[in-house]
C-alpha cells in the first residue's frame, strides 16, 4: 500500500478582514464578501515566507509520520512565491527538517497546483520502489496588487505530505491530471504582482480543468460522487469550489470540512493541499476522499485517497487546520497590512 | 557576524541542535569544543526541547537596519527545561503581552535579510504558546 504516512499544515497568525480591504478602496464590503464568500485571509509575518511556512508544515508532517527524517529521499517545495529566483527553497527546508544530505531536492512551479504536482511525483517515487519516503509541500505567500480583486483573497499558508509504504494514513487509490495551454493568470520574471485575464479566469480555466480532471479520475477509478465521504477543490474564492463541486455531483456536506477559504483566503499552492489536510483532520478510517487542484496556465491534478485506521493515532500529534485558523489570531488594519506586505515604497 | 560563520552554523540554528557532554552529561547550545564543567571533549548531539520559558525580556525601539520597520519588538532570554538559555526575538506579539515565566515554542523564521538582493538568513525565534 502506498500513500500518505504523515501530513501537516501551517498558517500564520496574522489576519486582515475583507471588509477592511474593501473600505480602503471605497467598495461595498457586503457585496465583496458575498461575491467572494471570503470573510478574512491569513497574512504572513514580516519574517515569514514560503521557506519558513514550508519548514513549519514539514515539522508537523514529521510529527504525524513519526519517522527518522533521514529516511526521506526527496524534498519538493511547490510554490509561486519562492523567496529566491535562483537558489532552491527546498535546500533550506530539507536542511531545517534534518533530511539532508542524501536527498533529491527541487522546487516546483505551476501557479496554484505546484503543491499537488510535487505530491504526484513524491507518490510515484515511493510507488516505483526508488525511495522509502518522499516529501511534497505546497506553500505560498501570494500577493495581489493594491486595489486588485486578488488582494481580497491572496493569503499565506502551506501543507506538507510525506509519502511511504508503511504506516499509511491515507492510501492513494487513483490519480489523474488534465492540462492545456491557457493564459488565464501570469506573472512575468521580475514583476512584483501577478496579472490575470479578469472574467476569463472562470469558465475556460478553473471550471474546465477542474471538471475534466474530476470526471476523468471518477471514470478511471470507476467511482461515483456518492462513494466519497469528502471532496476538496482548489479555492481561489469561496464560490468556485462550491459551484464545481455541485456540477460534479458532490454535496455541500462533502465539501464543507476542506472548504477553509472563508477564514484563510486563497493560499495558492497551499490551497487544496490545506483543504485536504483539514479534511483528514476529521476523517474516519475507511473514508474515501476526493481532491482536485487547479493551477493557472492551466491544469488540474486529481487524487482519490482511502483513509486508514492509523488516522486516529496521528490526528492529534500536530495542530489541526481549523484550530490554527480559529485560535491566536492577530488582526491587522489596512495600513499595517500594507507595511507587512511591503506595499509601501520606502527610501533605500 | 560574517557570512561564512553564519553558513557554518546553519544546522545548529535551523534545528536548535546542541550537544551533551559524554563525561558529565551537561547540555550545551551552541556547541563547544571543551566542556567547562569537566574539561571533556567528547560530545553527542542533543536536540533542544521545542518549548521553553521566558526568563527576562526587553523591548527594542531602535533596531538594526534590517529590523527598523519591525520596531517595537521583544527580545527575550529563554530557558529550556535542560537548563540551556538562548536569547532570541519573541514574534507575533505586542510588548505588553510578554512577561517573565510565559511559555514559548520555537519557530522557524527569517532572521536577517541582507537587503533586497542579498542572502536571507533563517533560524529559530520564539512565539508565545
Ligand atoms: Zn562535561
Amino acid at each position: 500500500m502506498v500513500g500518505i504516512v504523515g501530513y501537516g499544515s501551517y498558517v500564520p497568525r496574522y489576519r486582515i478582514k475583507v471588509e477592511d480591504i474593501a473600505n480602503q478602496w471605497g467598495r461595498d464590503p457586503e457585496v465583496i464578501k458575498r461575491g467572494l464568500m471570503v470573510n478574512e485571509k491569513t497574512v504572513p509575518g514580516t519574517d515569514e515566507d514560503t521557506i519558513t511556512i514550508s519548514v513549519e508544515a514539514g515539522r508537523n508532517a514529521l510529527k504525524r509520520a513519526g519517522i527518522d527524517p533521514r529516511l526521506i529521499g526527496s524534498c519538493y517545495v511547490g510554490s509561486e512565491s519562492h523567496p529566491y529566483a535562483v537558489k532552491p527553497s527546498g535546500t533550506i527546508v530539507a536542511e531545517a527538517l534534518g533530511i539532508t544530505p542524501e536527498v533529491h531536492v527541487a522546487d516546483f512551479e505551476f501557479a496554484c497546483k505546484a503543491g499537488t504536482e510535487a505530491m504526484w511525483v513524491a507518490y510515484n517515487e515511493v510507488k516505483s520502489g526508488e525511495l522509502q519516503y518522499a516529501l511534497a509541500i505546497g506553500t505560498d505567500t501570494s500577493q495581489g496588487a493594491p486595489g486588485d480583486a486578488l488582494e481580497y483573497t491572496a493569503s499565506a499558508g502551506g501543507t506538507a505530505y510525506i509519502f511511504g509504504k508503511e504506516k499509511v494514513v491515507a492510501e492513494v487509490v487513483e490519480t489523474f491530471s488534465y492540462t492545456s495551454d491557457t493564459p488565464d493568470f501570469w506573472r512575468r520574471e521580475g514583476a512584483f504582482y501577478p496579472r490575470h485575464a479578469g472574467r476569463f479566469t472562470g469558465e475556460p480555466a478553473y471550471f474546465k480543468h477542474v471538471y475534466n480532471a474530476g470526471v476523468g479520475i471518477l471514470k478511471k477509478a470507476k467511482m461515483k460522487p456518492e462513494d466519497f465521504a469528502y471532496a476538496v477543490f482548489h479555492m481561489p474564492n469561496g464560490k468556485f469550489p462550491q459551484t464545481i463541486g455541485k456540477k460534479l455531483g458532490f454535496s455541500k456536506e462533502q465539501i464543507e470540512p476542506g472548504w477553509v477559504v472563508p477564514y484563510m483566503g486563497n493560499t495558492y499552492s497551499g490551497s487544496s493541499p490545506t483543504g485536504l489536510s483539514a479534511t483528514f483532520d476529521v476523517s474516519k478510517p475507511g473514508d474515501m476522499v476526493f481532491i482536485v487542484s487547479f493551477g493557472s496556465g492551466a491544469g488540474s491534478d486529481a487524487f482519490i485517497f482511502k483513509v486508514t485506521e492509523r488516522i486516529d493515532e496521528v490526528r492529534n500529534l500536530a495542530p489541526k487546520v481549523r484550530e490554527m485558523l480559529d485560535n491566536n489570531k492577530i488582526y491587522l488594519d489596512y495600513g499595517k497590512y500594507a507595511k507587512f506586505r511591503e506595499k509601501i515604497i520606502l527610501n533605500e | 557576524m560574517s557570512s561564512p560563520k553564519i553558513w557554518r552554523q546553519r544546522i545548529e540554528r535551523y534545528r536548535l541542535l546542541g550537544q551533551k557532554c559524554k563525561g558529565c552529561g551537561k547540555v550545551y547550545f551552541p556547541k563547544r569544543l571543551v566542556c567547562p564543567e569537566c574539561g571533556g571533549r567528547d560530545f553527542g548531539e542533543e536536540s533542544m526541547p521545542e518549548t521553553g520559558k521566558i526568563v527576562t525580556y526587553t523591548t527594542v525601539y531602535v533596531g538594526p537596519k534590517f529590523m527598523e520597520n519591525d520596531t517595537p519588538y521583544v527580545v527575550a532570554i529563554i530557558e529550556f527545561a535542560n537548563g540551556v538559555r538562548v536569547t532570541t526575538q519573541v514574534v507575533d506579539v505586542s510588548p505588553e503581552e510578554v512577561s517573565a515565566g510565559k511559555e514559548v515554542k520555537f519557530v522557524f523564521r527569517k532572521l536577517k535579510d541582507e537587503g533586497k538582493t542579498g542572502v536571507i538568513v533563517y533560524g529559530y525565534k520564539a512565539q508565545l504558546v
